[in-house]
C-alpha cells in the first residue's frame, strides 16, 4: 500500500530530524569559542556511545522477537546482562580490584566481549549441534543460565571485601557518565558490521514473519537464519552492554513503541524506524539524568522505571500477543 | 511428476507412516484421504520437505529432494499446512507478494504484480486486499494464504487440509481453483482432505491411507469403493453414483 508506506516515510524523516536536533543541542549546549575543545572532546563519545549502545540494542531486540516469533521477549532473557556483572564481579574476586584486567578499561572490555561472545556460541554450539531446533528449549536454558549467574553473582558480592564490592557496583548500572572514547571508537566497526547483517536478512527476516512451515515453502531455511541471527544478536549484544552497562529493558520498550508508531512488516523499515527513536529516547533521558536530575542518578534506572511502567501499561491493555 | 518410495517416519519406536509409496503426477489432482492419525500430514510434510523421513526417497522432477537447493525448490514445490497463525499485521496483498519471494528474493516487478493481481482474481479476493488478514473471516483469510501458493506459481503444490473450517461455498470455489490449477496449467496438486465425497468429486487420482501405510492408490473409480472406504474407516459404506460423480453414504451406519 503506497498511503502507508509514505505515511511511514514522513514519521522516519521527522523521527531523524527530532534526533539529529536533540544531538545537536546535547553537543552543542553553553559552547563557546574558548570552551568548546573541551566540552566537544567529552560530548562526542558520550553521544557516539548512546547512538552505538540505541542503535544496538534497538536493532537486536527487533530481530530477537521475529525469530523467537513472540513481542515480549528481548536477548536479555537470554541472561547477556547478568554475564556481564558475574564476569566484573568473577575478575574482582579472583584478581583483586587493582589487577589491570579491572582498571584498563581496555582490557576489561575487550575481556569482557570476548568472554560473554565465547560463552553464549559455546551454548549456541552444543545446543543447535545436540539438541535440534526449538528455539524456546534455548531461551528457557537462558533464563535458567541467567539466574544462575545472577545468584553466583550475588553470593560472591555478600563475601568479598567491601571496598572491593564498590568496584563492582559502578559495573552494575548502566552509564554515559564516564565513557571511555578510544572504547566507543573501538566497537564501532563491529556493531556497523552486525547492523549491516540485519539489513543483509532484513527481507528474508521479513518472510519468517509467515512461520517457519511457510518460511520453509518461500525457500528459506529457517533454522539457519535463526543461527545467524543469533550470532548477530551476541555480538550486537555484548559490545553494548560492555561499553554502557545493563540497559536491555530499553528494547522492549523501543521495539514496542516502534509497532505502534509503524505499520510496516519490513525489517528495512522497522530497523530504521527502531534505531531512530532509541536514539532519541536515550540521548532525551541522559539530558533528563544531566540537566534536571543533575548526575543524581544513572540512565538505567529511569529506563527501568519507564520500561517497567510501560510494560505494565501494556500488561494492562492486554495488547501482548 | 513427484514420486515417494518406501518413505517412513517413526517418533521413538512408534511408526506415523510406514514404508509408504505414491505417486503425484502433473496435470492432476491427488487426494490423500484416511482416518485421523493415518499419517497423512505427515506424508504430505516429507514430500514436501517440510519434516525429514527416517527411510525411504523423495523424487522431484528429474532430481531427489535432497539433491534440490532449497531456494531453487521453491521455485518448483509450494507448501501450505493447515494453521496458520501470523504474529504480524499484513494486508491480503502484502500477504500475496510473499509468494513472489523464492523468484524475487523481495523485489517485485511489473510482472510480479502481474502475477499476484491473477492469483487474487482467481481466489475472488480482489475486492478487499487490502484489508488486514485479522479483520478477516476464516473463510477469507484461508483464501488469501492459497493465493498466495498460487502467486508462488510452482509445478507442484501441497495443501494440508485447505477446506478446514470452510463453508461450502468457499469450498467449492477452493476446489475448481485447484483443479484449474491442475487441468489448465497442468500442475501437481496433491491435498491431504477429510471430506471424502469432495474428494472424490474433484479429484483425479486418491491415496488412501490407515495407520501409516498407504492402503490403496488409484484412480477415484479405483478407490472409492465399498471394500477400500470400509476397511480404512471400520463403518459401513453405501456408495451411489449421481451423475458421474461417486458419492459416499455413510450417515446411517
Amino acid at each position: 500500500m503506497r498511503d502507508s508506506a509514505r505515511r511511514d516515510a514522513v514519521k522516519i524523516t521527522l523521527l531523524a530530524l527530532g534526533c539529529l536536533a536533540m544531538i545537536a543541542w546535547f553537543i552543542g549546549q553553553g559552547l563557546t569559542i574558548d570552551n568548546y575543545q573541551f566540552f566537544l572532546s567529552l560530548r562526542f563519545p558520550k553521544v557516539l556511545a548512546i547512538i552505538l549502545a540505541a542503535i544496538a540494542i534497538a536493532t537486536s531486540s527487533l530481530v530477537f522477537q521475529t525469530i523467537t516469533n513472540n513481542r515480549i521477549l528481548t536477548p536479555s532473557i537470554l541472561g547477556f546482562d547478568n554475564l556481564y556483572v558475574l564476569i566484573q564481579v568473577l575478575f574482582v574476586v579472583a584478581l583483586g580490584s587493582a589487577h589491570a584486567w579491572i582498571t584498563s578499561p581496555m582490557v576489561n572490555f575487550i575481556l569482557s566481549c570476548f568472554v560473554m561472545i565465547g560463552f553464549s556460541l559455546l551454548l549456541f554450539y552444543f545446543y543447535f549441534k545436540r539438541l535440534g531446533r526449538n528455539i524456546f528449549t534455548l531461551i528457557l536454558i537462558g533464563i535458567i543460565c541467567g539466574s544462575l549467574f545472577s545468584s553466583v553473582t550475588d553470593f560472591l558480592t555478600m563475601v568479598i571485601d567491601p571496598n572491593e564490592f564498590t568496584n563492582v557496583q559502578d559495573a552494575m548500572f548502566a552509564s554515559f557518565n564516564n565513557i571511555n572514547g578510544e572504547l566507543v571508537y573501538l566497537s564501532t566497526l563491529p556493531l556497523v558490521l552486525c547492523l549491516a547483517g540485519f539489513m543483509f536478512y532484513s527481507r528474508q527476516l521479513d518472510v519468517l514473519w509467515l512461520g517457519t512451515d511457510n518460511a520453509t515453502s518461500l525457500g528459506l531455511d529457517p533454522v539457519r537464519i535463526t543461527r545467524r541471527i543469533m550470532v548477530l544478536v551476541t555480538v550486537m549484544v555484548s559490545i553494548a552492554t560492555a561499553l554502557v552497562g545493563p540497559v536491555l529493558f530499553l528494547g522492549l520498550i523501543v521495539v514496542s513503541l516502534t509497532r505502534e508508531l509503524f505499520n510496516s512488516y519490513r525489517h528495512r523499515t522497522l530497523i530504521l524506524a527502531s534505531s531512530l527513536l532509541a536514539v532519541l529516547l536515550l540521548i532525551a533521558g541522559q539530558w533528563f539524568v544531566e540537566n534536571v536530575l543533575t548526575f543524581q542518578t544513572t540512565i538505567s534506572v529511569l529506563i527501568n522505571l519507564a520500561g517497567g511502567s510501560y510494560f505494565l501499561f501494556l500488561l494492562m491493555r492486554n495488547r501482548i500477543n | 511428476m513427484i514420486k515417494l518410495t518406501g518413505l517412513s517416519k517413526k517418533y521413538g519406536k512408534t511408526f506415523v507412516v510406514r514404508d509408504a509409496s505414491a505417486l503425484f503426477p502433473k496435470g492432476e489432482v491427488t487426494s490423500v484421504i484416511g482416518p485421523n492419525g493415518a499419517g497423512k500430514s505427515t506424508l504430505l510434510s516429507m514430500a514436501s520437505r517440510l519434516t525429514g523421513s527416517d527411510a525411504g526417497v523423495v523424487l522431484i522432477g528429474e532430481k531427489l529432494l535432497a539433491q534440490w537447493d532449497t531456494r531453487e525448490l521453491a521455485r518448483h514445490l509450494a507448501v501450505l499446512r493447515q494453521s496458520n497463525s501470523i504474529n504480524m499485521r499484513f494486508t491480503i496483498r502484502e500477504l500475496v507478494s510473499f509468494g513472489r519471494f523464492p523468484h524475487t528474493q523481495g523485489r517485485l516487478h511489473d510482472n510480479d504484480n502481474n502475477i499476484i493481481d491473477n492469483a487474487l482474481e482467481h481466489l475472488g479476493i480482489t475486492d478487499f486486499q487490502h484489508r488486514y488478514i485479522d479483520e478477516l473471516s476464516g473463510g477469507q483469510r484461508q483464501m488469501a494464504f492459497i493465493a498466495m501458493v498460487v502467486a508462488q506459481d510452482t509445478d507442484y503444490v501441497f495443501l494440508d487440509e485447505p477446506l478446514n473450517n470452510l463453508d461450502i461455498k468457499h469450498s467449492v470455489e477452493i476446489m475448481h481453483t485447484l483443479r484449474d490449477l491442475a487441468h489448465k496449467l497442468n500442475k501437481a496438486v496433491v491435498i491431504v482432505i477429510h471430506d471424502i465425497n469432495f474428494a472424490s468429486c474433484y479429484s483425479d487420482r486418491i491415496v488412501a491411507m490407515k495407520q501409516g501405510e498407504v492402503i490403496k492408490e488409484g484412480t477415484v473409480a479405483e478407490v472409492v469403493c465399498k471394500e477400500v472406504m470400509e476397511s480404512i474407516y471400520e463403518i459401513p459404506f453405501d456408495i451411489q453414483e449421481i451423475g458421474n460423480q461417486r458419492i459416499c453414504l455413510y450417515y446411517n451406519s
